[in-house]
């Protein structure tokens, strides 16, 4: 499934997908994100027959992705994000 | 005007139903799905995975007395109470305030597999544009979630900012959409969907000299738009079906039909029950799995 997280406003698209088919769980993007956007739970909370855990981006921080992810976001000189680069399973991008 | 006028304005009409062709004692599972919207909080009660009974109601300022208002009318009408129900989950805005629930699922989940139910199994993208938030859901032929998006950072394109619009021209919800399409010639859509730009703009166009009809034209038009943009988003696949409460405005529906450029499916329930009844399924499905809570 591609979970699509964030919103879309006057000022553009800020959504990270999350593709739970290729997600393990593993919890290295939680641990790369310093400013804690994602988490792993338990059980998939848009799939509820899914039993294995998945990461989600948070409750909380996904009305704000453009904020929040600002930092990881200069203007020029767009390096890899740590939480795409940290994803082995490549499951993380981001819209903008 | 007064209060009590105001408040009519956007006041639809509460339902409750029950299937006279189930009975319930032979069932071996009953389960409740509550959805607690914003504005509205429906309850479904199935009887192994088909509708038996339902009570959609407006949203109180409390919602966990939503919820069991919402369940109480259902059962009302099949002249039940509460303890027949084996397993019962809560969805929606406000499902954590469902004090019966005996766990929680989000709308995606509960909105994708209701559809599949409502609608059948030909359904592939959903649209729910509920009072608070537009999602847009891709599904396989099982109801299970494919591709979603959820817009609820603000209000504009809901239910809620419909609302607030028809409120400030004075004609009643339930008749925007039709008066919307009662024009001549479509007009422009005002420029911006956001509550707070669309009342100034449309006090604007109506000092201006425009018909109420043409500013709820122009406003049903830019809401259409407004949605358009988010489900191109995920992709649009035959089988669509809009649920939530603005699949009932013609207005904007029949504005948002030639961009979508497919037929809407038709269903004979209504669309504001899909997700409760996508979590009573879920409460079912994990009953069979045993998971459920056992009598
Ligand atoms: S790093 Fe990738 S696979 Fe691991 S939990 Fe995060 S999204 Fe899932
Ligand atoms: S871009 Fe940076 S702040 Fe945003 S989710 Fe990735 S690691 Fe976290």
């Amino acid at each position: 499934m591609f979970a699509n997280y964030g919103y879309k406003d006057a000022s553009g698209d800020y959504f990270i997908t999350i593709d739970t088919d290729k997600c393990d769980g593993c919890e290295d993007c939680v641990t790369a994100c310093s400013l804690g956007i994602f988490e792993v739970l338990d059980e998939d909370p848009n799939d509820p027959m899914r039993d294995e855990p998945v990461a989600i981006v948070k409750n909380d921080k996904k009305k704000k992705l453009k904020y929040e992810c600002n930092p990881c976001k200069p203007k020029d000189n767009v390096a890899p994000l740590p939480c795409v680069a940290s994803c082995k399973n490549q499951a993380i991008s981001h819209s903008w | 005007m007064t209060d009590k006028n105001n408040q009519e304005l956007w006041r639809w009409t509460e339902s409750n139903w029950a299937n006279p062709d189930i009975n319930f004692k032979k069932a071996k599972y009953i389960t409740a799905g509550i959805d607690v919207g914003s504005v509205s909080s429906q309850a479904v009660v199935m009887a192994d995975g088909e509708m038996l009974a339902y009570g959609n109601m407006r949203t109180g300022s409390d919602s966990p007395n939503s919820a069991r208002n919402a369940l109480n009318f259902a059962l009302k009408e099949l002249g039940a109470d509460e303890s027949i129900i084996n397993y019962c989950i809560g969805t929606g805005y406000g499902r954590v305030n469902v004090p019966m629930a005996d766990r929680t699922l989000t709308e995606i989940a509960c909105h994708a597999r209701g559809a599949n139910y409502i609608y059948g199994s030909e359904v592939r993208t959903v649209l729910d544009v509920g009072g608070q938030d537009i999602k847009a859901i891709k599904c396989d032929e099982k109801g299970k979630v494919s591709n979603f998006l959820m817009n609820d950072k603000c209000a504009a394109g809901t239910g809620r900012g419909m609302e607030v619009f028809s409120d400030l021209v004075g004609v009643s919800i339930n008749e925007v959409g039709d008066r919307s399409l009662d024009v001549e010639k479509e007009p422009e859509p005002v420029s911006s969907t956001c509550v707070v730009y669309a009342k100034t703009e449309a006090t604007g166009l109506l000092r201006a000299g425009w018909s109420t009809e043409q500013v709820l034209a122009a406003y049903c038009r830019a809401m259409a738009g407004r949605i358009f943009e988010l489900i191109e988003k995920i992709g649009i696949e035959k089988g669509f079906a809009v649920t939530g409460g603005m699949a009932k405005n013609r207005g904007v529906m029949e504005r948002l039909m030639p961009m979508v450029k497919l037929d809407f499916m038709k269903t004979k329930w209504d669309t504001q029950l899909a997700g409760a009844a996508g979590a009573a399924l879920f409460g079912n499905a994990l009953c069979k799995k045993g998971k459920g809570r056992k009598k």
